[in-house]
Parts: C-alpha cells; sequence; structure tokens
C-alpha cells in the first residue's frame, strides 16, 4: 500500500496500484449483492437438483416394488414359506392355485453361480494376461475385444445362443437343448467383459513396487503373481465376480431364449428352466394388473431387488476391505 | 582370490589379466552401457565393487546411478525397452549375459527400494515368501531363518510379539528394515540399496544407516543416496555419477576432502545438482 501512494518505479506496477486504489476493499471482498456468486447458486442447485431425481427415483421404485411385492403376502393370502419354498408353481388353476416359486429362485441362482464359474477364473486369467503378461500388445488386442463384448446387444447374445448353442448342446452333449447348460455359457459370456475390465482394474492399480519387490527376491513372474499380485488384488477381484455376478441375475432377455423357461425344479444341468426374470417377461403381459398371479410376479421383482441390494452390500463390504 | 583387473582394450584379455592386490572385488563392471529404448542413460562407465564394503553412488536425480544399480541384479529387465551392453563380471561370470538365469541372480544380488515396500501379509510371511519359492518347506528352518534376518536387521526385539500382525501396521522406519530382513533371509552376497532412507524419518534413517554399517561385515553393498551426508558416513568408496557418466571413483574420504575433479567437488558443496 505504502508503495503505492507514490507513482511509481514501472508502468504496470503504476497502473496495477491505480486499479486497486479505485476500489476499495471493502467493495471488493465483503459479500454484497453486487459480487453475489450468482452462477456458483445456479451451478448448485442444478446438480443438487440432479442427486435428488436420482434418489428419489430409486427409492420410489424400492417404495413401489416393495409395496406391490408385498401385497400377495398380505392381501391374496399367499404364504411367504410356501412361496420361498414349494415348488409347484401353478397359479392359474381355478380350483387349487399354487404358488411356489422356488423352481426360478433355484435356476437364478444357479445360472448365476455358474456362469460366474466360467466367466471368473477366463475374466481373472484375461486380466492378469493384459496387465502382467503382455502388458502392451496383450492390451491392444484383448481391450477393444472386452469392449465390443459389453457392447453387443443382449437379445442378439440370445439370438447366438438360440441359434448355435442350442442345437450344439441338443446334438453333442443332450437332452433338449434348452437348458441351464445354454443359459449359463450364455451368461457367462455376457458377464465377461465386465469381470475382465474391472479384474484389469484391480490388477492394474497395484502399486509397481510390490512386483519390485517380489522380483528382487527372486521370485518368478508366475511366483509374484500368485503369491503377491493375486492375494494383493483379491477384494478388487470379487467385487468384479460380483459385480458380473450381479449382471447375471438380473439378465432376463438372452437368458430366456435358451433356458427353456419351464416350471419345473431341474435335476440336472442338461434339464430346461427358468429364472426369476424369464418368468416375470413371460408372464406379464397376459396376466392382468392386480391379480394374485400378477402380484405374485411383483413379488419375484422384490426378491430380485432385494438380491441387488445384497451384491451392493457384498461389493461394498469387499472394496472396504481394500488395504492397498 | 585376491585380485583385481587393469583396464585393457580387449574385453577377454580384461577377464583374464587380474593382478594381485590388496581388496578382493566382487563386482567388475566394463564398459556398462544402459539404453532406454533409443535414449542412452548410462554411458560405459567401468568401476570395481570392493567385497565386504559400502560403495556409495551419488550424483544429481537423472545421472544414471539408479539405472546402474538396477542393472546390477538385472531389474532392468522389468522395464520395456530398456537393454545393457557391457559387462558386469560376478565371479567371472557377466551377469549381462543372455545366458544368466535372472530369477537366481535376484537370489544372490539383493535390493532394497526407496519405498519401503512390505508385502500386504503378515511380518513372518513378508520374510518366509522368497523362502518358500527356493524350496525351504520345513517350519523350524523358516522360524529359525525369520529369528536370525529379523535379528541381522535390529528389528527383532520390535517385533518379535506380533510376527503374525500385518507388516503395514510397522512405522516406515521398520518397514523399511523389514524389507532388508527379508532380503537378508535370501543370504544374498551383494545387497543393491535404492537410497533406502530418504523416505525414513531421521531416528528411522539413523537406525537404518546403523544396519547398513553393520552389515557390511557379511555383504558387499551398494547405495545410492542423495545423502551427501549419508554418503561419507557410511560409505567406504564413493562414485560421483553426471549425466551418465562416471565423473570419479575413489575412496569415500578423498572424495569429501579433496576430490581431483572440479564438477565432483562442485556438486558436494552444492553448487548444483
Amino acid at each position: 500500500m505504502q508503495i503505492c501512494i507514490y507513482p511509481i518505479m514501472t508502468y504496470f506496477r503504476g497502473v496495477w496500484c491505480i486499479m486497486e486504489k479505485i476500489i476499495p476493499a471493502k467493495e471488493r471482498l465483503i459479500k454484497s449483492s453486487k459480487n453475489r456468486m450468482d452462477g456458483e447458486l445456479r451451478g448448485k442447485i442444478l446438480v443438487i437438483l440432479c442427486a435428488v431425481i436420482m434418489i428419489s427415483a430409486t427409492i420410489s421404485i424400492t417404495i413401489f416394488l416393495g409395496t406391490k411385492g408385498l401385497q400377495s403376502f398380505i392381501k391374496n393370502g399367499v404364504s411367504l414359506i410356501e412361496f420361498l419354498t414349494s415348488t409347484h408353481w401353478n397359479p392359474t388353476n381355478q380350483a387349487n392355485p399354487e404358488y411356489g416359486a422356488l423352481p426360478f429362485i433355484f435356476g437364478s441362482f444357479a445360472v448365476t453361480f455358474l456362469a460366474a464359474l466360467i466367466a471368473a477364473p477366463l475374466g481373472i486369467g484375461a486380466a492378469i494376461f493384459m496387465t502382467e503378461i503382455a502388458p502392451s500388445w496383450g492390451r491392444k488386442i484383448l481391450q477393444p475385444v472386452v469392449e465390443l463384448l459389453v457392447g453387443i446387444p443382449s437379445v442378439v447374445y440370445g439370438f447366438i445362443g438360440l441359434t448355435v448353442l442350442v442345437p450344439f448342446v441338443r446334438a453333442h452333449v443332450g437332452g433338449l437343448g434348452f437348458s441351464l447348460l445354454s443359459g449359463m455359457i450364455v451368461l457367462s459370456v455376457m458377464i465377461l467383459p465386465t469381470i475382465t475390465s474391472i479384474a484389469t482394474d484391480a490388477m492394474g492399480s497395484l502399486p509397481k513396487y510390490l512386483r519390485e519387490g517380489s522380483y528382487a527376491l527372486g521370485a518368478t513372474r508366475w511366483q509374484t503373481i500368485r503369491k503377491v499380485l493375486i492375494p494383493a488384488a483379491l477384494p478388487g477381484l470379487l467385487t468384479a465376480v460380483v459385480l458380473g455376478m450381479a449382471r447375471a441375475f438380473g439378465e432376463a432377455l438372452a437368458v430366456q431364449m435358451v433356458i427353456g423357461n419351464v416350471r419345473n425344479l431341474p435335476s440336472s444341468i442338461l434339464d430346461a428352466s427358468a429364472t426369476l426374470t424369464t418368468i416375470i417377461t413371460l408372464n406379464m403381459g397376459h396376466t392382468t394388473y392386480g391379480s394374485v398371479e400378477n402380484n405374485t410376479l411383483w413379488s419375484m421383482g422384490l426378491i430380485l431387488l432385494v438380491m441387488s441390494f445384497a451384491f451392493i452390500l457384498l461389493i461394498r463390504y469387499l472394496s472396504s476391505r481394500r488395504k492397498l | 582370490m585376491v585380485t583385481t583387473y587393469l583396464e585393457k582394450e580387449s574385453t577377454e584379455q580384461t577377464i583374464q589379466t587380474t593382478v594381485q592386490l590388496h581388496m578382493e572385488h566382487i563386482l567388475k563392471v566394463h564398459n556398462l552401457e544402459i539404453f532406454y529404448g533409443e535414449k542412452r542413460a548410462v554411458n560405459g562407465i567401468s568401476m570395481d565393487i570392493e567385497k565386504n564394503s559400502i560403495t556409495a553412488l551419488i550424483g544429481p536425480s537423472g545421472c544414471g546411478k539408479s539405472t546402474f544399480l538396477r542393472s546390477v541384479n538385472r531389474m532392468n529387465d522389468l522395464i520395456p525397452g530398456a537393454r545393457a551392453q557391457g559387462e558386469i563380471i560376478y565371479e567371472d561370470l557377466n551377469i549381462l549375459s543372455k545366458q544368466i538365469n535372472v530369477v537366481a541372480l535376484r537370489k544372490e544380488i539383493g535390493m532394497v527400494f526407496q519405498k519401503p515396500n512390505p508385502f500386504p501379509k503378515s511380518i513372518y510371511e513378508n520374510i518366509t515368501h522368497a523362502l518358500k519359492f527356493s524350496g525351504l518347506k520345513k517350519k523350524s528352518q523358516l522360524d529359525e531363518l525369520v529369528e536370525e534376518s529379523l535379528q541381522k536387521a535390529a528389528l527383532w526385539d520390535e517385533v518379535k510379539d506380533r510376527l503374525h500382525k500385518s507388516a503395514l501396521s510397522l512405522s516406515g522406519g521398520q518397514q523399511q528394515r523389514l524389507c532388508i530382513a527379508r532380503t537378508i533371509a535370501m543370504k544374498p552376497t551383494v545387497m543393491l540399496l535404492d537410497e533406502p532412507s530418504s523416505a525414513l524419518d531421521p531416528i528411522s534413517n539413523a537406525k537404518v544407516e546403523d544396519l547398513i554399517v553393520e552389515l557390511k561385515k557379511d555383504y558387499s553393498i551398494i547405495i545410492v543416496t542423495h545423502n551427501m551426508q549419508q554418503a561419507s558416513r557410511i560409505s567406504d568408496k564413493t562414485a560421483f555419477f553426471l549425466s551418465g557418466d562416471l565423473i570419479e571413483y575413489d575412496a569415500t574420504e578423498k572424495i569429501f576432502t579433496n576430490p581431483s575433479v572440479k564438477k565432483t567437488e562442485e556438486y558436494i558443496s552444492g553448487r548444483f545438482g
């Protein structure tokens, strides 16, 4: 300030001082209507609005599905125990309707776990190949492959499954072709990119010094991968598998096209089956809104929602265990 | 074998021509050049590393000293595009040769890094980790080696009650001594230390320095350091690197009191770098 009183050393300095003189600190720095940060406020409102819409959509869906899904038990008197444990699904029988959804619940879990069983080793293996074995050219080839797999619509997977896989299974493995086996193969291809890309991130985010530490002790590459990198990345790898399973659990269209959609509990992997999602998509069109059968479909939807919450909780638990 | 070598034009002659002297040399570097792709990081350096002594490598960042250090146990192999020419003779073998089993080499020439890098496992497992790879399975033997190496690394008293706790629960200085301990457990002949105490507080630093001096009895140590006091305190010989060249290599005392090259004096007195 002192300097500014005397006009001055350099031209620029002089300009700076004059400008400072014109607007006193009080006007420049104290909040007023003139310098209120309007843009700031508008931006804030905009993003809050986005967040509120998302949150309220989620909450509304949960509430809606909750009330609709519980109606079959509360209003229609379907026994929850029967719904979850009985294997007899016969809602259209006028005299003695049965609402046992166990075959579908079982079908959903079966295809999900079986698909994960195939896709997890493949996806994690591909991730290790991309990050550890051939980081340059391996990644260059596999990355687009993975992205392409994500982009293929599920109806196309189903269509290919229906025209290629089902006849193949029928001819070479046995059964009708429409089976748990076909469902699990189609699903495993569908969740492969999810598992691969997340597992690649998990492996790739491991610090370089872990690898170096192991190599410097005379460990081979495979020993390093198996004993240091995989254990260190395990929470991330499990998250990848769980996310893949969540996707498999909710997939409807592709599975519906190859699984056969029968009401019976499958006794072997070659038997046709059905999942919660396929039963909902197949029956929602021809049941009357408000009827008992329609309400039980909502109950199945509720089970799907509860399961997706469970998957999310599992993922949260796993990522909280990440140590590095 | 009490020998050193005289520099000669032909490399074959160099290996054969040895002259009796006082000090035994564990490593003989001859005309070593290291490239990262097209870029040359080390320009044909030659130096002999004495056995059971501490050799300090000093120089400004990017001068090639770490690159040189990492070539001694072939850690540069992990960097795509890195290659080395020339010779590093270790017990009459050129360890830069393609025929070298780098995994076996790294067991004999161990390395400790700037940032303490324990595995996210227990203290005990951090040490047995690499031992198990070398085929050691018996628990009694492992227990013994864990205690022995932790003793040598001056960490035993601090961790003996919590060997099965996570290594990540240790302080930075303890972690670094654990990393030294797990290298010791492999019973190497040479230990390469890449700024081992630069990430530590002064007290941990002092402990690590004491440890390094103690280890000189059993191992030949090459240490890269940015800390001039550290180099002068603990090392027997000092090599000054600048832009990939070895400017001066001599007894530490001579380097720090009466260097023969002007650049060395300027760097040591802090005029650049």
